[in-house]
C-alpha cells in the first residue's frame, strides 16, 4: 500500500532526475557542513578530556610579561627565582612542582644541524612529566632525552651524540613516548637535559617556567587563587594559567568558528529547502492531471499527501546519506588540519554528530515537502482532470 | 458474475437526482451547468447521455461520479445523500462502487499496464499480495489477451489497447456503476465498436452504465437515451 506510493514517488523523482539531483546537492552540502563541524568539535573535546584525564591538570607559572620591579631594584623580572619556587612548593602542598629552564640552541648530529628547543630540569622531575619509549630516564647530571618528533628530524637513536653550539657533546639516553598536543610544554619536539648540567654552562638568575601538577582538577582554581594572593598582591609578578583555561579559550575560538560554519550549513540547508519546495511545486503543477486521475479512481487526499511527502523524504534521505558519508571525509580533513589527529573519527560522539547533521537534512526536506503535499492533496479533482 | 441487485442495497434505484443544479461561479458571472435536473437511474440500466457541447453532460457525470457535489437539490447514490458525505466518504464511494472510463483514457504514465490495473485494487485491499489474480482476469475480460503488453507503459500501446486497460482498471474493484465520458471519442470506428461491444457485455453481466456520447450510433447500444440542452433534460426515453 504505502509501498505503492513509495514506488510512485521514486519513479517520479527518477523521471526528473536532473532536477532531483540539484535539490539533493543542497542537502548534501548542508549536512556535510554541519556534520564535519560536529566531528571536529567532538574530537577537540575528546582529545582535551583524554589529555586531562591521563596527565591530570597542570598549572603553568611564568614570570609576568612586562616590566616589574622587585624590592625597588628596578630590574626586569623575567625569571622565577629559587625562593619563589620554594614559596610555590609551600602553597601547593603535596602537588609536584617542576621548575625548568626553557631555551633553544643550535645542535649538530652527525652531518645534520639545526635549532632545537631544550628544556632543562631536575632529573627527578622528568618522570613526572614525560615517559620514555626507548632507552632509560636520565640519572645524574648527563644525558639527553629526545622527543619523538625531533628524534625523527635528526635521526636520533639511543646513543646518538649531540653537539651543542659551544662545543659540548652529550649522548641521547632515551627517546620519549609521543605525548601529542600539550598545554604546558611540547616535549615531542624538544630535547630534555639535566638542569645542573645546564646551570654549569649558563649564568641563570632563575627558572623560565614552573609546572605544578594538580592531582585533583577541582583544586586548580583554589591553588591559582592562593598563588595570586601570595605573589601578586601589590603588582603582577607571576602569571598562572591552567590547561583548563587554555582549553576554554580554545573552545571559545572553536565555538566561534563552529557557529560560523554551522551557519553556513544552516544557510545551505535553507537554500536546499527552498529548492526542494520549488522542485516539488513544479512537480505538483506538472502532475495536476495525474493527481486528478488518481483522485477520481479512489485515492484519498491523505494518500496523495503521503506520496508527495515520500518524495521530499527521499530527496532528504539521499542527500543526507551522501552528506553523511562525505562527512567522514570532511571530518577527517578538518580534524587532521586542526587537531593533527583523526583518531576520534569513528568515536560514537562523531557518529552522533553525523546523525544530527543527517537528521537536520531530512527534517529540512520534510518541512519543505509539507506545503506542496498539502497543495497537491487539496486540488479539486474536476479542475485537476480538466487540466491539460 | 453478480446479479443486478446484489451490490449495495436491495433498492433497485441506484441514483436519484432531485431538482439538482450545479452552478460554477466565475468572475464573468455564474455558469449554470445543470439547471434543476431530476433523474432516476435504476440498477442494470445502460444510459446514453447526449447533447451539444457545453450542455452539461460531463458535469452530470461528475456529480454521479462523486467528483463534485450539487450546488442545490438532492443527489442520492446507492441510498446515500452525497451532501452528508465527507471527502473521504466520496473517495471510498468512487473507489469501491464506481468505475471511470474517460475519452483520453487517463492512464498513469509512470505505471505499467499491470500496475495501472492493480492500482485501485491496492487502494482497496491495502496489500498487493492479497489482491489475487483479479488484474489478470479483468485484463482478459477487457480483451487485452497479450500478456507481454502487461509490463509496457501506457504510451507504448495503441488507443484501443489503452482504452481496454482503462476499462480493466475501471472493473478491477467490481463496481456496480461504470461512468464513461465519450469512451470512443478518441478511437476509430472499428475499435470504437469493439469497445462498445465490451461495454454492452459488461452491462449484460449486471453493471449499470452511464455513458456520454455525441454519436447516435454509439448511443444506440444503450437502452435509454437522455438528451440535455443548456443544463436541462430535454428528452428521456426511459
Ligand atoms: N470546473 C468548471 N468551472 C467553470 N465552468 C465549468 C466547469 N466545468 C464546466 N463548466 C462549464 O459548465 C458548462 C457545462 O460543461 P460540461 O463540461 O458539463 O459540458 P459538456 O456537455 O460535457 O460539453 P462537451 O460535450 O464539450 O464535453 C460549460 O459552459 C462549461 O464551460
Ligand atoms: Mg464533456
Amino acid at each position: 500500500m504505502s509501498r505503492t506510493f513509495f514506488e510512485f514517488a521514486r519513479r517520479n523523482l527518477q523521471r526528473n532526475l536532473f532536477r532531483s539531483l540539484l535539490a539533493v546537492v543542497g542537502i548534501v552540502i548542508g549536512v556535510l557542513a554541519i556534520s564535519s563541524m560536529g566531528i571536529l568539535g567532538n574530537s577537540l573535546t575528546l582529545s582535551v578530556t583524554e589529555e586531562l584525564s591521563t596527565v591530570g591538570d597542570s598549572l603553568s607559572v611564568i614570570p609576568h610579561s612586562g616590566m616589574g620591579s622587585q624590592f625597588g631594584g628596578g630590574m626586569v623580572q623575567d625569571k622565577i627565582t629559587e625562593r619563589q619556587v620554594q614559596d610555590l612548593r609551600r602553597i601547593v602542598g603535596s602537588n609536584p612542582v617542576i621548575p625548568f629552564y626553557s631555551t633553544a640552541d643550535r645542535i649538530q648530529v652527525g652531518t645534520k644541524s639545526g635549532v632545537a628547543s631544550i628544556y632543562a630540569m631536575d632529573p627527578d622531575d622528568m618522570p613526572k612529566i614525560v615517559e620514555v619509549e626507548k632507552g632509560i630516564m636520565i640519572r645524574g647530571n648527563s644525558g639527553i632525552l629526545a622527543g619523538p618528533r625531533i628524534a625523527d628530524q635528526f635521526d636520533l637513536k639511543v646513543g646518538s651524540q649531540i653537539r651543542f653550539e659551544n662545543g659540548d657533546t652529550q649522548r641521547v639516553v632515551g627517546i620519549l613516548k609521543e605525548r601529542g598536543l600539550g598545554f604546558d610544554i611540547q616535549p615531542d619536539y624538544s630535547l630534555i637535559v639535566p638542569s645542573r648540567w645546564y646551570e654549569d654552562r649558563n649564568d641563570e638568575k632563575g627558572y623560565d617556567q614552573v609546572i605544578i601538577k594538580v592531582r585533583d582538577i577541582d583544586e586548580v582554581d583554589t591553588l591559582e587563587k592562593a598563588i595570586d594572593d601570595r605573589f601578586n598582591r601589590r603588582e603582577d609578578v607571576l602569571d598562572t594559567f591552567s590547561s583548563k583555561e587554555i582549553l576554554s579559550s580554545i573552545q571559545q575560538v572553536f565555538g566561534q568558528i563552529s557557529t560560523f560554519t554551522t551557519a553556513i550549513g544552516g544557510i545551505s540547508l535553507i537554500v536546499a529547502g527552498i529548492s526542494i519546495l520549488n522542485v516539488m511545486m513544479m512537480s505538483v503543477t506538472e502532475r495536476t492531471k495525474e493527481i486528478g486521475i488518481l483522485r477520481s479512481i479512489g485515492t484519498l487526499r491523505s494518500e496523495v499527501r503521503q506520496m508527495f511527502i515520500y518524495e521530499a523524504l527521499m530527496l532528504g534521505a539521499v542527500g543526507s546519506v551522501l552528506g553523511g558519508l562525505l562527512s567522514f571525509g570532511g571530518g577527517f580533513l578538518i580534524s587532521l588540519l586542526v587537531l593533527q589527529t583523526t583518531q576520534y573519527l569513528f568515536h560514537p560522539a562523531s557518529l552522533s554528530a553525523i546523525a544530527l547533521g543527517m537528521g537536520f537534512g531530512i527534517a529540512t526536506a520534510l518541512l519543505s515537502g509539507l506545503y506542496p503535499a498539502w497543495k497537491a492533496s487539496n486540488l479539486n479533482p474536476i479542475e485537476a482532470l480538466r487540466y491539460e | 458474475m453478480e446479479t443486478v441487485t446484489a451490490v449495495g442495497s436491495d433498492d433497485p434505484v441506484l441514483i436519484r437526482f432531485d431538482d439538482v443544479s450545479k452552478v460554477y461561479p466565475l468572475p464573468a458571472g455564474d455558469v449554470v451547468a445543470l439547471d434543476r435536473v431530476s433523474l432516476t437511474v435504476v440498477r442494470g440500466e445502460f444510459i446514453a447521455i447526449m447533447g451539444p457541447s457545453g450542455s452539461g453532460k460531463t458535469t452530470l457525470l461528475n456529480l454521479i461520479g462523486c467528483l463534485d457535489v450539487p450546488t442545490s437539490g438532492r443527489l442520492v447514490i446507492n441510498g446515500r445523500d452525497v451532501a452528508d458525505l465527507t471527502d473521504d466518504d466520496l473517495t471510498y464511494l468512487r473507489r469501491d462502487t464506481i468505475g471511470f472510463i474517460f475519452q483520453h483514457f487517463n492512464l498513469i504514465p509512470l505505471l505499467s499496464v499491470m500496475e495501472n490495473v492493480e492500482y485501485p485494487l491496492i487502494l482497496k485491499c491495502k496489500d498487493r499480495d492479497a489482491c489475487g489474480m483479479k488484474p489478470f482476469e479483468v485484463l482478459k475480460a477487457a480483451g487485452l489477451d497479450d500478456e507481454r503488453l502487461y509490463t509496457h507503459k501506457p504510451n507504448e500501446l495503441s488507443g484501443g489497447q489503452q482504452q481496454r486497460v482503462a476499462i480493466a482498471r475501471a472493473l478491477v474493484n467490481d463496481p456496480s456503476l461504470l461512468l464513461c465520458d465519450e469512451p470512443t471519442g478518441n478511437l476509430d470506428q472499428k475499435t470504437g465498436k469493439a469497445i462498445m461491444d465490451l461495454l454492452a457485455e459488461m452491462n449484460r453481466a449486471g453493471k449499470t452504465i452511464i455513458m456520454v456520447t455525441h454519436d447516435l450510433g454509439i448511443a444506440s447500444y444503450a437502452n435509454r437515451q437522455v438528451r440535455i440542452v443548456d443544463g436541462r433534460i430535454m428528452e428521456d426515453t426511459g
